[in-house]
């Protein structure tokens, strides 16, 4: 305990502190740069988020973790103790596979005592403990029933008691909704956090949905072409995104082409608008930058005034209280907005200004074509 | 390594034999097209190529205008009895070809049933035909190998999506039109995968034309006949051209077939079986043919029960017994080549599926650099004829040369197995990479996942799941090698004759009954290895 202690004050290596650390991890398949120096921590008990879109190298990362996958650089610690070069099986980490990997040929109890045979567990033991976890994910009784006779969303407690009957140190899930209607998604996933969080155990989960994200995970982690954007809360992710990436992929959010000007007080439109932004320290003057804003940090003004931007409303979407309008401005780009139901219809000329009392829009240098 | 270790092995095996051939065709000690000359200005060896090429476009025509139309019957209709005759109608295929012929013999040969009925309504004292030539052969081929036909076309009906159909009626297509222009386009792969097999099979067929085949020879024929006469280098000339033509036929084939593939023929719901208004008539007709495709080998049967020279020119056979059984079941001498058959065949299955099994693993698991290799050395022995295969292993293992890969094995115990072990090949190597390759890999990394070792996984996970695809391959295997003629004939001594060269002699003796029995027990036992592997393949 005191060396495990004295090793978390060592604030020079921080992969010491954490229960899971990735560190500095790289993975080339071919001349394909997958995972490019890679590091991330999860603390004990902690959920983590792998956010980012297809072919981001979110499940590459998972299976480097996983061991599936060894890493051409880079090391993967858990507890402390180093488990790059240990072979899957000796890792002790659970996982639930995106179609699950029920084996066709095991009926549900075999398949949950797969893990506990393997590690040598007595038989009235494995038993006990199949009852057990199976009951833990609402499936008591589920022994003797085939893969191929019970639902899409039983199947994927099955591969969850599976992964947890083991006692695992960690728990690892690939896209573990994907597979389910819309429908049940959202109840299952409501079940997963429920179960994960009352077994405690140190989660890393891979997923290209946004609301599973920000849902299930502690803090979320955004991967883009194989390098980590931000780790963050999503309040974080949302309000200061740390990169253009992040602030288009997180939310929603138009994009409008700017001018740093700080002389003349934030960003230099085409029209003649300058607009206060965030984020614009450490830009030259007269640098071309991305203006990235929330839909709630724009609203329509009631008629021409300084900074306004004018435009044609070419789509609304009711949304409750809100509507969301997209307002197609005059140079060409579309934005959208979030405003009163009845702040105009389609067709009509209105003018669109920055919300005080919503997020500022925030600098990003311009992306390149 | 252990995948150029493998890939090492298996050219030996199939490879190294089929050069050596084509070295030895190339007159040895030098080297000369010397008698692929002497080849060219011989007209019979003319006359046997053209035969093997023109039986075969022959077969493949016969056995599609019987097989595809079966397959309508049986896939579209709905009748009494549909599902069991549907079944019995593919049965020639699991028999030995050795058997049919032999079956047809007694049958329609000119001293069989069918003779016999003739000359005792007409009074004749000779034979109405002589069951032998071209149409001997064709008629044996189209009743063995329409079942190809049968089985592809009523597979491709089975998933062939009812929309299609039901679109072009909503287009205003007649039942013909819609026939025409999408259900034969759509079969077109299976069909086309049913003549290649077909054309194949019989390029490749060497029972039929060497017992009916007299005068007329075919390719296959040929080669044992010059080696036969010792004339060893025209046999190795014949058994290259022969290998040559194979190779065109099947790179023919293929390549038509590959630019005209047909996308999204697959899912969805095949259309209802129609309920046939006279379904009492076709059930009728149905089991007509059912029996008459059955004929033949129920002859065989009834034959086995004939005691030796008691039926001379009665009708029907005057005394049956069991003195045949008897004789085949007891005698030592006789029991012999049923133990040789069955120890041979078992030992080449149990080689080609460890060897086939390997290779896969290698290839589809491990991922190993020589995977494209080992894939076409396993399929190799498919595209080339059995007697190729029994030649070249003739060739090369007759001579004793250790530092060259070559020991003296023709006349050992040794050879038989090996000979069956290459041809079998293909079938327990294609059943292992297809089961592999549908073996989701993240089943064996959530095995891992869970703490399992590698053999634990490969107990626990892969067996179990490969298990159908193997049994399959194996049986296949087994029943192929159990009724082996093409390569025991060549390779064979008499101690260890397999059943197949006992049938042979007990004709050329005029055992008939033996013949008959040894035919039926070949039968019965290709028969239960392939219900042993129905009965295994249970659904998941």
């Amino acid at each position: 305990m005191t060396e495990k202690a004295a090793k978390s004050d060592n604030l020079q290596s921080p992969a010491r502190q954490s229960f899971l650390v990735l560190d500095h991890l790289e993975k080339r398949f071919g001349d394909l740069l997958v995972t490019a120096d890679l590091s991330l921590s999860v603390e004990r008990s902690e959920i983590v988020a792998l956010l980012g879109p297809s072919g981001s190298g979110k499940t590459t990362v998972l299976r480097l973790v996983a061991g599936f996958e060894t890493p051409d650089s880079g090391r993967v610690l858990a507890e402390g103790e180093d488990v790059t070069r240990l072979p899957p099986e000796r890792r002790r980490f659970g996982m639930v596979f995106q179609h699950y990997a029920l084996f066709p040929h095991l009926d549900v109890g075999e398949n949950v005592a797969f893990g506990l045979e393997a590690r040598g567990m007595p038989r009235a033991e494995v038993e006990r403990r199949v009852a057990e976890t199976l009951a833990a994910v609402d499936l008591a009784g589920f022994e003797r029933r085939r893969i191929g006779e019970i639902s899409g969303g039983q199947q994927q407690r099955v591969a969850l008691a599976r992964a947890l009957a083991p006692q695992p140190r960690v728990l690892l899930l690939d896209e573990p909704l994907s597979n389910l209607d819309p429908t049940l998604r959202e109840r299952t996933r409501r079940e997963l956090k429920r179960i994960i969080r009352r077994v405690g155990i140190t989660t890393l989960f891979v997923t290209h949905e946004q609301d599973e994200a920000f849902d299930l995970g502690d803090r979320v982690a955004v991967l883009s072409a194989g390098r980590l954007e931000q780790v963050g809360r999503p309040e974080e992710l949302y309000e200061e995104p740390a990169t253009r990436f992040v602030a288009t992929f997180v939310g929603r959010s138009s994009v409008l082409a700017a001018t740093w000007e700080p002389a003349r007080g934030g960003a230099l439109l085409p029209a003649g608008a300058v607009w206060r932004a965030a984020g614009g320290d450490g830009f030259a003057p007269g640098a071309a930058v991305d203006l990235v804003v929330r839909p709630e940090g724009l609203k329509v003004s009631p008629g021409p005034e300084p900074g306004a931007l004018a435009g044609e409303i070419s789509g609304r979407r009711y949304a409750g209280r809100e509507a969301f309008f997209d307002v197609a401005l005059d140079g060409g780009t579309t934005v959208e907005l979030l405003g009163e139901t009845d702040a105009g219809k389609s067709g009509d000329r209105v003018f669109v200004v920055p919300d005080p009392d919503g997020p500022p829009p925030r600098v990003f240098p311009r992306a390149k074509e | 390594m252990s995948g150029a270790l493998l890939a090492l092995l298996l050219a030996w095996l199939v490879c190294y034999p089929l050069l050596l051939t084509v070295r030895e065709a190339l007159a040895a000690p030098g080297w000369s097209l010397k008698y692929f000359a002497e080849f060219l200005h011989r007209p019979d060896e003319w006359q046997a190529l053209w035969a093997s090429l023109w039986i075969s476009l022959a077969t493949v025509a016969l056995a599609a205008a019987i097989g595809v139309p079966l397959a309508f019957l049986f896939e579209r209709a709905d009748f009494p009895g549909r599902r069991i005759l549907g079944t019995l109608i593919a049965l020639p295929v699991v028999l030995p070809p050795l058997v049919g012929v032999v079956a047809f013999l007694f049958l329609y040969g000119e001293s069989g049933f069918f003779a016999r009925a003739v000359q005792a309504v007409s009074g004749s004292k000779e034979p109405p035909w002589r069951l032998e030539g071209a149409p001997a052969i064709l008629l044996v081929h189209a009743y063995s190998m329409y079942v190809y036909f049968y089985l592809f076309t009523r597979a491709g009906l089975a998933r062939l999506d009812n929309a299609y159909l039901e679109a072009a009626a909503a287009l205003g297509a007649g039942p013909a039109r819609i026939l025409a222009r999408v259900t034969l386009p759509l079969l077109r792969p299976a069909l086309a995968g049913a003549a290649l097999l077909t054309f194949m099979t019989s390029l490749s067929s060497f029972s039929a034309p060497y017992l009916f085949g007299g005068t007329f020879r075919v390719m296959t024929t040929q080669i044992v006949f010059s080696r036969l006469n010792g004339d060893n280098e025209m046999a190795m000339v014949e058994t290259t051209t022969l290998a040559a033509l194979a190779l065109a036929g099947l790179f023919l084939l293929q390549r038509s077939e590959r630019k005209r593939e047909v996308a999204g023929a697959i899912r969805g719901t095949p259309p209802a079986r129609r309920r046939l208004a006279r379904g009492g008539a076709v059930a009728a007709a149905g089991w007509l043919l059912a029996v008459f495709l059955l004929l033949p080998h129920l002859t065989l049967l009834l034959v086995s029960f004939v005691p030796p020279g008691t039926w001379t020119v009665e009708p029907l056979p005057p005394v049956l017994a069991l003195t045949n059984w008897a004789s085949v079941l007891s005698q030592p001498e006789r029991l012999r080549p049923i133990v040789n058959s069955l120890w041979m065949a078992a030992a080449a299955t149990a080689l080609a599926l460890a060897l086939g099994f390997c290779a896969a693993w290698l290839a589809v698991r491990r991922r190993s650099a020589w995977r494209g290799p080992l894939e076409t050395l396993v399929a190799i022995p498919w595209a080339l004829p059995g007697t190729v295969f029994a030649v070249a292993l003739a060739a090369t293992f007759s001579r004793n040369a250790p530092w060259a890969g070559r020991f003296v094995l023709v006349g050992t115990a040794a050879i038989l197995p090996i000979g069956y072990l290459v041809r079998n090949l293909p079938l327990t190597g294609r059943a292992a990479f297809a089961g592999l390759r549908q073996l989701d890999p993240s089943l064996d990394e959530a095995g891992a996942s869970l703490g399992a070792g590698p053999w634990r996984r490969f107990r626990r996970v892969a067996l179990p799941l490969l298990r159908p695809a193997l049994v399959a391959g194996a049986s296949l295997a087994f029943i192929t090698a159990l009724g082996d003629f093409v390569v025991s004939i060549v390779l064979y001594t008499f101690d260890t004759r397999p059943i197949s060269i006992e049938i042979l002699s007990s004709l050329h003796m005029q055992d008939t009954g033996a013949a008959a029995a040894y035919g039926v027990l070949l039968a019965a036992l290709s028969a239960a290895a392939f219900l042993a592997w129905g009965r295994r393949e249970q659904p998941l």
